[in-house]
């Protein structure tokens, strides 16, 4: 999926290769490129979104990040009494980021450039890969390279810069040519820095960094805190503190368990050098929620997936990795398939564009509709909008019952919406009558809630549903006026949202019924039914799952399995898919058999494979070998007992064997030298 | 070398050949370390002449080693090397630094890339006798005990450098450990040991009150200081760590003077003040639970928001599903002996012996003794047991298990590059798992061997 970063200067080329490359084996060939040119640009918007919608998302901690940064190096710059007489320790920030660490790096890359656009220009990251071993060289030549190197690069700029630099080089060449790296080189190289710093930022020029600080704090970003070897980590904190006074040192520790993993991994007399602040960041549940919403959620966003689809990609979040990343490439990856697989993808864009396309389909692609199983059981007219702004509503009033009859998230309703119809389910059942329970004050805020989405859609329907429902609300506040006694009617559902207790809770609904029936209705209580049964009714009208709707196929991806294949592999099944039918890896017409056996022209190992699944616990080398040499034989036309043939196949074998024994479905033991035993269970 | 008669103070004792004036600044700065500071003097003589070739001076963290030795070679003005060895690693760096501090970048330039010891020797040579030593010329190494894991011989030829460049030239050792532990089994120089005793709780109060801030009378702080002393001395006597605790709660003990509500001789009220403050501070500053930045914001804020949250309280983990369950899987595969999985985890073990099957003393001491390393397909046979729904053995499950190690949740036992059946231990504390199968509701209590 990298494939789609282009280079500027050969942009050209490059799309149209991958244009080809979609063309190739694509179903509907006539509209690939028009498909190929959607899909493009909806990825491209969609990427753009989620990069908005993350920074967004990360903007407060990371604000809080560069305000303790800007504190710190003013309060040591501003020295008193307390700060000469303290020890001086390094401000670190302990940045709490969860255990999903493939979504960090878009997290520090936004964060460093933020430090180095308002902060300070020298900022470096490490990983705990790049300074793997046990000696804490790697990690210094690391941060020190970076930290110099950006600094040439940035000055190519400037001319006068550049000069500069090169008289800075030479000026210090003693200490620069020095074989070994440490941190004093680091300090002469501050210091010529920050001597030049101010005499190059006359007025009138403009510098790369604008930060006014004369001393700006050097950051290094350590960016998976636990990954680190602990020694070296604690030698090279140790070594820093030595430099404190003359180099105003700061740490990020980006923590993916918890912050006692701190303690765990420096000894006081190391974490006594550290003065740490904690930053949390956005729990990935919540990212998550705020992705799915800002994006899947929208009308703006033409394609859809299915329930299966989304059901993988969020299980697949939520039992295995919690990436938001990888959710998004699934997302992605989804996208490509729907375009490249489905020929009516070409109507999957905005109106006016559909429309333009529907005009080019050729008499196939309009046969092809005719035969989508959807289009035999047309229905009507319908449009996404009703659906996502109908689930919007239908949450707005049911997220907050008690027990979330229908989630405490909106994609579970989503979910649920997709799969089938929701009105017929007990949940939204039991979600219905707690809503007829609820009293005045909140049925009507959560009414203006929905009538808050309602409003900027421009859809006919809505409209008129957002009227309606408009008016009902201004009935019930003229209720109000009528008859002050209703109000102080409190919510029997706010004892309820102590107990959880199932049972309490649906007895105590029996009896709400039945003190109803016996009651006269008062006008609220009216009033209150009928908005109910407005909105169920709207419920009913609106919220249809999509698959009993007409061309559901252009919008909807619905082909989970390839998802699940491409984003969560199966390597050992994918193995013994291959041992047992190569032809589906081989396309070789003398591997095909239709009973499922293996075909004696098959590579070695596919029959050593199918010959060992016969055996027991414990293989008996040459037995294997001699029926090996038979199946063989059989196959070439060979006499399995000519001498020559003997060496070649038994050489043919070992190797098989060993290819096996490589691929952990046997291992040599020492209970009979000539017999190896059996890893997997099950036979043929 | 303590049966000598104790030397008079310093500024008594008389050093030929430095200046009186410096003697007496010298003096001024070493309050407390007379004693050593004159000894040390003594035994460099006066600068031109020859000085022992090693002196070993070791004491606790904090007793003044390096600050004594420091102020004494800025102070006369003496050539000198101060190098950390925690800083250079290897032979080669310090050699770098070495002829850096001591002839300048040149004389480093000329070091090879991979020098030996003897290079090392020649170059020096080379320089000296280009600049010939007229004074004493000192080689000050610092956590020393860490040259022990440098070259092996490194140590042997520190300690009698002097004859080997012949030079007028000194090292000095400075360590927290004793000579004993230093000696190479090679056998080599014994160097000068000076031992730098911990500074009595006297003397602890004697160099605190001298910090005294600007705005307050001498007097005041050292009833502070005295105070301090009172709460602290007992689990720290560490001088920076308290220099640095003073320094962070001053302005907590001055605020009623400020204040006006108390008089700076009212020493009981200020003591009332202040105590339960400090008796705070020592649980969450000193053991850096809380960073001295929050610290001080706290006292600024001055809200009783309950009991601050140190970093140790924050130990909740959020993970995927399936990893709480490897995660569990490897807490019962590292703390249950691998012969009781089958009763534990086959649906039908048949008849198990009860007596058979708990050995006396291996139960209850499993977790005494801490986790034991497992395969992985013990993991693994445990795991699939223990979720309930049937997960296919897919990539993700596997990386799970890697990010479990790199997130230390679970340690590699066997070494990395052993792809073939790798060793794994838990790593994560019993409180720790409960939490966590408590969030999938998993007891696993009952799996334990331990509590059965
Ligand atoms: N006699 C003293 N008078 C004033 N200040 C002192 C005295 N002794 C120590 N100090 C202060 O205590 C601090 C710690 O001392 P020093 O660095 O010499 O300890 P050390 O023995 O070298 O410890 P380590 O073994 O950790 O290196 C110094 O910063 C110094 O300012
Ligand atoms: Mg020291």
């Amino acid at each position: 999926m990298g494939c789609f970063v282009f280079k500027p200067n050969t942009k050209k080329k490059k799309t149209s290769s991958l244009n080809d490359h979609f063309t190739h084996g694509c179903k509907g060939a006539e509209t690939s490129d028009i498909r190929f040119r959607l899909f493009h640009d909806l990825w491209n918007k969609t990427k753009t979104d989620i990069e908005i919608l993350q920074d967004e998302l990360n903007k407060k901690v990371l604000d809080s990040l560069l305000d303790f940064t800007r504190k710190c190096s003013i309060t040591r710059q501003h020295s008193n009494w307390a700060s000469q007489m303290r020890a001086s320790e390094i401000p670190t920030a302990a940045l709490m980021l969860g255990v999903n660490v493939p979504d960090h790096d878009m997290t520090f890359q936004s964060l460093s450039e933020l430090l180095q656009q308002s902060v300070t220009p020298h900022v470096v990251s490490v990983q705990a890969k790049e300074c793997a071993g046990k000696l804490i060289h790697n990690m210094e030549k690391r941060v020190l390279e970076r930290l110099m190197d950006t600094l040439v690069a940035a000055a190519d700029d400037e001319e006068e810069e550049e000069i500069e630099a090169a008289a800075l080089q030479q000026s210090d060449t003693p200490v620069h040519r020095s074989v070994h790296c440490s941190l004093s080189v680091l300090c002469e190289w501050y210091n010529t820095q920050t001597k030049v710093g101010p005499k190059s930022s006359t007025p009138g020029k403009k510098r790369s960094s604008p930060s006014k600080d004369q001393y700006p704090p050097v950051v290094i970003i350590f960016k998976d805190l636990e990954a680190f070897n602990q020694k070296v980590l604690q030698d090279f904190i140790l070594i820093c503190s030595r430099y404190v006074e003359r180099l105003p040192l700061m740490f990020i520790f980006g923590i993916a368990t918890s912050p006692s993993t701190i303690q765990h991994m420096l000894p006081h007399s190391v974490s006594s050098l550290l003065c740490i602040e904690l930053f949390q960041s956005l729990s990935c549940t919540h990212h998550l929620a705020t992705v799915i919403d800002k994006l899947i959620l929208t009308p703006k966003f033409p394609f859809k997936l299915s329930g299966k689809v989304m059901q993988v990609l969020i299980s697949l979040f939520l039992y295995h990795d919690f990436s938001v990343r990888n959710f998004i490439k699934g997302v992605q990856l989804a996208l490509l398939e729907h375009f490249h697989s489905q020929p009516l993808s070409v109507l999957c864009c905005k109106k006016k564009e559909a429309l333009r396309n529907l005009a080019q389909l050729s008499h196939g692609d309009l046969e092809r509709i005719r035969q989508l199983p959807s289009f035999t059981r047309y229905t009507g007219h319908w449009s996404k909008f009703k659906i996502l702004c109908g689930q919007k509503c239908l949450h707005a009033l049911t997220s907050s019952l008690p027990r979330y009859p229908l989630g405490k998230q909106i994609r579970e309703l989503h979910l649920i919406c997709l799969e089938k119809n929701v009105w017929e389910t007990e949940d939204y059942q039991s979600a219905m009558k707690l809503l007829k329970m609820l009293a005045k004050d909140e049925l009507i805020a959560l009414l203006q809630k929905c009538t808050e989405i309602l409003q900027p859609i421009k859809s006919k329907m809505m409209k008129s549903a957002f009227v309606q429902l408009e008016d009902m609300l201004n009935k019930f506040k003229q209720l109000d006026g009528e008859m002050g006694e209703a109000s102080s009617l409190t919510s029997p559902l706010k004892n309820f949202q102590k107990k959880t207790d199932l049972f309490q809770l649906q007895k105590a609904l029996l009896e709400m019924n039945e003190s109803r029936r016996s009651k006269k209705q008062s006008p609220y209580e009216n009033l209150r039914s009928d908005v109910l049964e407005f909105i169920d009714n709207l419920v009913k009208s609106h919220l249809p799952p999509p698959e009993s709707q007409t061309l559901n196929e252009v919008c909807y991806y619905s082909s989970s399995s390839s998802v699940r294949r491409h984003l969560n592999a199966t390597p050992r099944t994918s193995i013994q898919a291959a041992l047992s039918s190569p032809y589906y890896y081989l396309p070789n017409e003398s591997l095909q058999t239709d009973d499922g056996s293996v075909s004696n022209a098959a590579p070695d190992i596919c029959i050593v494979h199918k010959l060992h699944l016969e055996c027991g616990r414990l293989i008996n080398l040459y037995d294997w070998m001699q029926a090996y040499s038979t199946v063989v034989s059989a196959a070439e036309g060979n006499d399995p007992d000519s001498d020559n043939f003997g060496k070649f196949s038994s050489a043919r074998f070992i190797r098989a064997v060993s290819e096996l024994e490589f691929l952990g479905f046997i291992k040599s033991t020492k209970q009979k030298t000539d017999h190896v035993a059996r890893l997997t269970w099950g036979g043929c | 070398m303590s049966s000598s008669p104790l030397p008079p103070p310093l500024q008594q004792q008389r050093h030929p050949g430095y200046e009186e004036e410096r003697l007496r600044r010298v003096a001024e700065q070493l309050p407390c370390r007379e004693v050593q500071a004159g000894m040390l003097l003594s035994l460099m003589g006066e600068p031109q002449q020859y000085s022992l070739p090693c002196i070993f001076i070791y004491g606790h963290r904090a007793s003044g080693k390096s600050y004594v030795v420091n102020v004494l070679l800025k102070e006369l003005e003496l050539p000198h090397a101060t190098i950390s060895c925690a800083e250079c690693i290897t032979a080669a760096l310090l050699f770098e630094q070495v002829l850096l501090a001591l002839f300048g970048g040149d004389a480093a330039a000329t070091l090879p890339r991979y020098p030996s010891l003897s290079d090392f020797v020649r170059i020096y040579r080379h320089h000296r006798s280009r600049a010939p030593a007229e004074q004493t010329r000192y080689i000050v190494l610092e956590k020393a005990e860490l040259l022990r894991d440098m070259d092996a011989n490194l140590l042997s030829v520190l300690v009698r450098l002097q004859e080997l460049v012949e030079d007028n030239l000194t090292v000095l050792l400075l360590s927290e450990l004793v000579w004993d532990t230093f000696r190479p089994n090679t056998g080599c120089l014994e160097p000068l040991p000076l031992h730098f005793p911990d500074y009595t709780k006297a003397e602890l109060h004697q160099i605190l009150s001298r910090d005294r801030h600007p705005s307050y009378s001498a007097d005041l702080y050292a009833s502070y200081i005295h105070i301090l002393l009172g709460i602290f001395y007992a689990v720290c006597r560490d001088l920076r760590e308290l220099r640095h605790l003073a320094a962070l709660n001053f302005t907590k003990f001055c605020e009623p003077v400020t204040e006006g509500k108390a008089k700076e001789s009212d020493t009981h009220k200020l003591w009332r003040n202040i105590e339960p403050h400090l008796k705070k501070a020592m649980q969450t500053v000193y053991l850096r639970e809380v960073s001295s930045l929050e610290w001080e914001k706290m006292q600024q804020v001055e809200t009783e928001t309950g009991p601050l949250r140190g970093l140790s309280a924050h130990t909740h983990v959020e993970l995927p599903f399936y990893s709480k369950f490897l995660l569990i899987a490897a807490y019962l595969a590292s703390y249950n002996p691998a012969r009781t999985d089958k009763r534990f985890f086959v649906k039908h073990h048949g008849k198990i012996k009860k007596t058979k099957f708990l050995k006396k003393n291996e139960k209850t001491s499993n977790h005494l003794l801490g986790p034991k390393p497992f395969p992985l397909d013990r993991l693994l046979a445990i795991f699939y047991s223990v979720v309930d729904s049937r997960v296919a053995p897919t990539a993700s499950i596997f990386s799970q298990i890697s990010s479990l190690v790199t997130l230390q949740l679970l340690t590699q036992v066997s070494h990395v590059d052993q792809l073939d059946a790798p060793k794994y231990k838990c790593a994560v504390s019993m409180d720790f798992i409960c939490a966590v199968s408590r969030t999938v509701n998993f007891d696993i209590i009952k799996y334990l061997y331990d509590f059965l």
